[in-house]
Order: structure tokens, then C-alpha cells, then sequence
């Protein structure tokens, strides 16, 4: 298990938070998808043997949205 | 999807072009060249409407019905029935409010992004052969040593493994003087070294830092909504999906096209959305950027009902440092009794002797060096194996029957009465120096108790678990309107139990060393400390700096924020309610109804955004340092 942060551009409209915390909490072995609308981030809980940060990078960029910085971090 | 990426990026652009364009449409329709006015709108209509229909699709993608969508649906439907001025003018307006909304949400989030700008990004890490090479601060491992220069930022939470300076740790503590660190002493990340280079062997990094852990918080309290926010997210949920299902209803029954999707148009829920949880961040982040920090909608909420304040004493009311109110000396030789108290008090650790040797030292006067064996004498003190140096209280003194004079009486009775923790010393039985040694009062006490009851606290309890004496001298000098002291922890949970079954509102303040369980019982828990781990967890609102200053603030701006709330609530219901009376008595058409819903959309921001200028009260001269005792 890893805990992902996911960094974004400015978010100004709160469906927009629906629409990502959908698309990601969609992806194979994510878990606690937290979109946070005022800080501008995304965090997650992932299984590494199915998904990576840089792939939840690339499902919340092909919404539209600037992906700033992706940080994983091992957790027990 | 890299068109998707690339409308995302430009969209600012393109909102100028359809500007340009609908300028330019207008101006050639009072020329009556109807041969470029509609091309012109056509155009316009189609680049406005790209980016909307894109964030209406990915969001159809994963089953969102969102507000794009019926924009969408409102612009083509338009274009069909050749309405390209409603449609052009629709999309400006909605892509231009949008763009306003970032520019003014930006400036209510300013407040916490500035704190965030303050983590620390990079580090320098020396490795085993003194080489020194600047990593990302994530890289940094638990162990690593890191170098900081004079001026520098400290990337991590360490010790200090070399050299020393002056730290500025404001950002933790609230406190901007700076404080001198050496080998051996915990630094923080977020502060700042004025002098001197230091190396710290890393015990935390990043988000597991007190600042990260800050940071988190602030960041975390600012999207946690109060109920009234919740229900509002609920309802825009059910909402736009209901507004599309009106509108289809209306077209069916009325067979109106323009009517139908009028309604898309007016239907969408924006300052319903946006208004309450825009007034939280203002507020929150007011607060954060005056180091208070409040864990969200709920907390300002609960906080802002508070009737009742309940206070710890130690450490809270005061700050918990001890220090020498007087010291009486009988005798010739006052330089040399002082040497040997400060020297007998050296040998212990309890705080009162500490606060003694300080005193003594900061009268120029050093400790004697040669001390005979000293015996601790349970509950009194110590005394020499000869008995011919007694250190300690008034029962001391009576077991070794020493002679006291009728000044040194006096003397005591005086301490005694100012609430002091009394400290003897008699040589060769007979009484030589009285020391009294007291807590001191928090200089902004009075004003921020002051300040609080005349924003709406009406009862303000002290507990405490120190003797009644000292307790009440205490409550002497304070609008304090009951006391309870000589209290077990137990004790003061039972009281704020007491008071919330009376149907108060409380807020328990403590520094969270011994009160945990008081804070987490409150309504509103209240840490006040200098960024104490288990103050940061416990605690409803945390108070970076300890003053009572920051509380007044952080009481008169939950309930402003509260008010704020209400009031944006108020804007965007009342806002929905003209608009359809509007549509009735048909004065609202779909270019107008967009621009009156982006307008309240921007008046509700530019409401919370008043949240932000709250000053905090004043920044106010320092009130005698009144002396007050501890247990």
C-alpha cells in the first residue's frame, strides 16, 4: 500500500471535485480518493501491484486538469 | 485528450476571442451589416461552447451531471432555433465568470497558500565524508544530517548535532523572538536560523514535521464543511440532475423550446454551491494567517455558540513559568546565603528551585562550590547531614526548631498573601532568606477575558487543580465568575460535563500536557500551547501562539464566519427566487438569467472575502506582569 498526493492547478468548480474523485476512486486497487477543492489535491490510497501515482497523473490530466507534482509514499 | 489539455490551458484566451467577437458583432449590427453580425455570433458560439461541452462530457464520463451539461444543452439548443446572440452571450458569460470566480477564490485561499509556500522544499545533506549536496526535502531520510546556514530555513524536525544560534521559530510557536538553540536541543521545520551554522541529524520529514502536521491540518479544515455546507453539497448533487429533468418537463408540457432551456440556464446552482463553503475558507484562513487554527466548518460552528469558557490555570491563564517574586534576606552576609541557596537548589530539578538559581544568577551572584551531602527530607526539603543547612518550608524549619525573627514573620505572611510558594533558608538555625516564587499571569488575560465576555461569553470558569489560596488570587485579577480548584484531572472533566448537561455551550482551554481529556470532553476544545503535538490532535482550535488575544480573535471571527455563512445562504437562495418570479413574469431571458447567476456568484465571494480584513483586536501594551502562584 501506498498513499498518494496529487498536487493540481486551481480548482474553482466544486463538481469538478466529483468528476475526479469518480475517475479516480474508478481506477483498479485505489482506495480513500480524497479531492481536496480549496487545497487543490488529490490524495489516495493505492496498491502498487495494480496502480501507480503517475497513472492516477495521467487519469486526472486526461480530465483537463494541470497535474502539478504526484508524491507516493510507502506506508505499512 | 491533449486538445482537452490545451482548451483547459486557453481557456482564458478564448474567453477574450468570443469577447472580441460579441464587441464586434454588436458594433456591426448598429451598421446594419447582418452579413458579419451573425457569422460573427455563430463563431463566437462555437469556440465559447468547446470547453464547456468538454467539461460536460468528462463528467458524463463518470456519471456526473453537471452544471456544463446543462449549459450545453441551454447553447445548442439556442443555435438550433437560431438564437446565436443568446447563445453567444451565454457562454461568455459563463466562461467569464469562471474565470472571475479563480481570480477572487484565489485571493479567499491566499491566507492558507501562503502558509504552504513556507515548507520548506529543499535540504543540505552532509554524508559521511563531509560532502554536501542539496536534495529534495522529500528525500531527506530519518538520521540524515542536514546543514543549515545563517539566514537558512530548517527543512526538517531534528536535534541539533552541531554548532549553535538563534532560532526564529514563529511559525510554530507564534513566538518571534528568536530563541537560542544548541547541541542537543529539538529544532523545527519552518524556522529560521538569524545566526550561526548548525547541523541537525533529521527525526521527521515532510508531512510528519509539526509544521507539516500545521499545514495539513489548515489545509484539511478548510474543505471540511460545516452541516450547513454539507446539505447544500447534497442538494446541488440531486439538483442539476433535477433542473435538466424541469426542463425537459417544461418543454413537454409547454412545448416552449426557449422557455425550457431558459430554465437549464437559471437552474444552475452556482452561488448555492460556492456561498457557504467560501465564507469557511475566508474565515479559516484568517485565522490561520493570525495562528489560529480551526479544524473546520464544524469547529467554527460549535465555537461560535460557546457561552460558556472554561480555563485551566497553570499554563494557560498563566504561563507556567515560575519566578522569584522576592527575596527577603536576615543577616549580614546576603551575597554568600544567596551563593549557597542557589547552590542547594542547583541540586534539584523541581521548579521552583530552578527558578531560584535563575534569579540568584541574575543578580551577578554564583553558586558556592563547595556543598556538604544533602538529605531530601520528604514534603519539607533538604537539609545537610549536620543540620546546619535547612532548605525548604515552614515545616522544615518548625521540625528543626529554628528561630525565626518577627520580620522574617512578617516577611512570610506577606508572600503567603500574595499567593506564593514560599522557599526558606536557615543556617546554623536561624532563619536567613525568605523567597517567594510565583507563576506568572499572562500579560493579555484581562483584555482577551475582557474582550471575550463582551463578544458573548457569559460565564467564565476557572479550574484548576492548585490550592484555593492561589486560585483565587488568580481569579482576583481576572473577570473570572467562579473558581473550583485543587482539582484532579478527573475532576475539572466532571465540571465540563456538568455545564454541557446544563445545556451550556462550552469551550474547554487547556495546553493539553494534563487537560486532554477536559478538551476532548468540551464542546469546543481549545489548545492552547506552543504547537504541542497533543494539543495540534485534540484540540477543536488550536492557538499557534499562546495568548488570549488569539482567542478573542479566533471567538469574534468564528461567529463573524458563522454570520458570514448565513448571509451567503441568504444572497443565493433569494438570487434563485428572483430569477424565477423573473422567468413568470417574463423579464428574465437566457443571457440575462446568466448574468445575474454569475453575479451572485461573484457578490457571495466578494462577501466572504470581508472575512479576511478582520484585524485581530490590537496588538496591546503588556499590563503589569502580575505575580500569581502554582501547585
Amino acid at each position: 500500500m501506498a498513499k498518494v498526493v496529487l498536487q493540481l492547478g486551481e480548482l474553482t468548480c466544486p463538481s469538478c471535485m466529483t468528476k475526479i474523485r469518480k475517475a479516480v476512486s474508478n481506477q483498479d486497487g485505489v482506495s480513500d480518493v480524497k479531492v481536496m477543492f480549496n487545497a487543490g489535491k488529490v490524495k489516495a490510497n493505492i496498491d502498487e501491484s495494480k496502480v501507480s501515482g503517475d497513472d492516477l497523473g495521467k487519469v486526472i490530466t486526461e480530465l483537463g486538469y494541470e497535474v502539478k507534482k504526484i508524491k507516493t509514499k510507502e506506508i505499512a | 485528450m491533449k486538445f482537452n489539455m490545451w482548451v483547459q490551458k486557453n481557456q482564458n484566451r478564448m474567453t477574450a476571442v468570443i469577447a472580441i467577437l460579441i464587441v464586434i458583432s454588436f458594433a456591426v449590427k448598429f451598421l446594419s451589416l447582418p452579413l458579419i453580425e451573425t457569422p460573427a455570433m455563430i463563431i463566437a458560439s462555437i469556440i465559447g461552447a468547446i470547453p464547456v461541452f468538454l467539461h460536460a462530457w468528462t463528467a458524463l464520463m463518470n456519471k456526473v451531471i453537471s452544471i456544463e451539461l446543462l449549459v450545453t444543452i441551454a447553447v445548442i439548443g439556442a443555435f438550433v432555433i437560431g438564437e446565436y446572440e443568446e447563445s453567444a452571450v451565454v457562454t461568455f458569460l459563463f466562461l467569464f465568470g469562471s474565470y472571475l470566480e479563480q481570480r477572487t477564490l484565489q485571493k479567499t485561499r491566499s491566507s492558507v497558500k501562503n502558509l504552504t509556500q513556507m515548507a520548506p522544499t529543499t535540504a543540505e545533506v552532509v554524508d559521511e565524508d563531509g560532502n554536501i549536496s542539496t536534495v529534495d526535502v522529500d528525500d531527506v531520510d530519518e538520521g540524515d544530517h542536514v546543514i543549515v546556514k545563517p539566514g537558512g530555513q530548517i527543512p526538517v524536525d531534528g536535534i541539533i548535532v552541531d554548532g549553535k544560534g538563534y532560532m526564529n521559530e514563529a511559525s510554530i510557536t507564534g513566538e518571534s523572538t528568536p530563541v537560542e538553540k544548541t547541541i542537543g536541543d529539538k529544532v523545527f521545520a519552518g524556522s529560521l536560523t538569524d545566526n550561526g551554522t548548525i547541523t541537525v541529524e533529521t527525526t521527521s520529514v515532510g508531512e510528519d514535521t509539526t509544521f507539516g502536521k500545521i499545514i495539513e491540518l489548515v489545509e484539511e479544515a478548510q474543505d471540511s464543511a460545516s452541516p450547513a455546507a454539507r446539505f447544500i453539497d447534497k442538494f446541488a448533487t440531486y439538483y442539476t440532475p433535477a433542473v435538466l429533468v424541469i426542463g425537459i418537463l417544461v418543454w413537454i408540457f409547454t412545448q416552449d423550446f426557449p422557455l425550457a432551456i431558459t430554465v437549464l440556464v437559471l437552474g444552475c446552482p452556482g452561488a448555492l454551491v460556492i456561498g457557504a463553503p467560501v465564507s469557511n475558507v475566508a474565515g479559516i484562513g484568517n485565522g490561520a494567517k493570525n495562528g489560529i487554527l480551526m479544524k473546520g466548518g464544524n469547529a467554527v460552528n460549535t465555537f461560535s455558540k460557546v457561552d460558556t469558557l472554561v480555563l485551566d490555570k497553570t499554563g494557560t491563564l498563566t504561563t507556567g513559568q515560575m519566578s522569584v517574586t522576592e527575596l527577603n534576606h536576615f543577616g549580614d552576609d546576603k551575597e554568600s546565603d544567596m551563593a549557597l541557596l542557589s547552590a542547594v537548589e542547583g541540586t534539584s530539578d523541581h521548579p521552583l528551585g530552578r527558578a531560584i538559581v535563575k534569579y540568584v544568577n541574575d543578580q551577578d551572584v554564583n553558586a558556592t562550590s563547595d556543598l556538604p551531602e544533602l538529605d531530601t527530607v520528604k514534603g519539607q526539603g533538604l537539609q545537610s547531614a549536620d543540620g546546619n543547612i535547612l532548605v525548604g518550608n515552614e515545616r522544615l524549619m518548625k521540625a528543626n526548631n529554628v528561630e525565626v525573627s518577627d520580620d522574617a514573620k512578617k516577611a512570610i505572611n506577606a508572600r503567603i498573601n500574595q499567593g506564593d510558594s514560599i522557599v526558606l533558608m536557615a543556617v546554623n538555625k536561624k532563619l536567613k532568606i525568605v523567597v517567594g516564587v510565583n507563576d506568572q499571569l499572562r500579560s493579555d488575560a484581562f483584555e482577551g477575558l475582557t474582550a471575550l465576555k463582551n463578544a458573548g461569553i457569559k460565564r467564565v470558569v476557572m479550574l484548576t487543580g492548585d490550592n484555593k489560596v492561589a486560585a483565587q488570587h488568580v481569579a482576583d485579577r481576572l473577570p473570572v465568575d467562579e473558581v473550583h480548584a485543587e482539582l484532579l484531572p478527573e475532576q475539572k472533566v466532571d465540571f465540563v460535563k456538568k455545564f454541557t448537561d446544563e445545556g451550556h455551550h462550552v469551550a474547554f482551554v487547556g495546553d493539553g500536557i494534563n487537560d486532554s481529556p477536559s478538551l476532548a470532553t468540551a464542546d469546543i476544545g481549545i489548545g492552547m500551547g506552543t504547537g504541542t503535538d497533543v494539543a495540534i490532535e485534540t484540540a477543536d482550535v488550536v492557538l499557534v501562539k499562546s495568548s488570549f488575544d488569539a482567542l478573542a480573535h479566533a471567538y469574534v471571527l468564528a461567529k463573524k464566519t458563522v454570520a458570514n455563512t448565513k448571509e451567503n445562504i441568504i444572497i443565493a437562495v433569494g438570487t434563485v427566487a428572483l430569477l424565477l418570479i423573473g422567468l413568470l413574469i417574463g423579464v428574465i431571458h437566457m443571457a440575462s438569467g446568466m448574468f445575474v447567476h454569475e453575479f451572485s456568484i461573484l457578490v457571495v465571494i466578494f462577501n466572504a472575502m470581508r472575512l479576511l480584513r478582520i484585524k485581530t483586536l490590537k496588538k496591546s501594551p503588556k499590563l503589569d506582569t502580575n505575580q500569581v502562584k502554582t501547585a
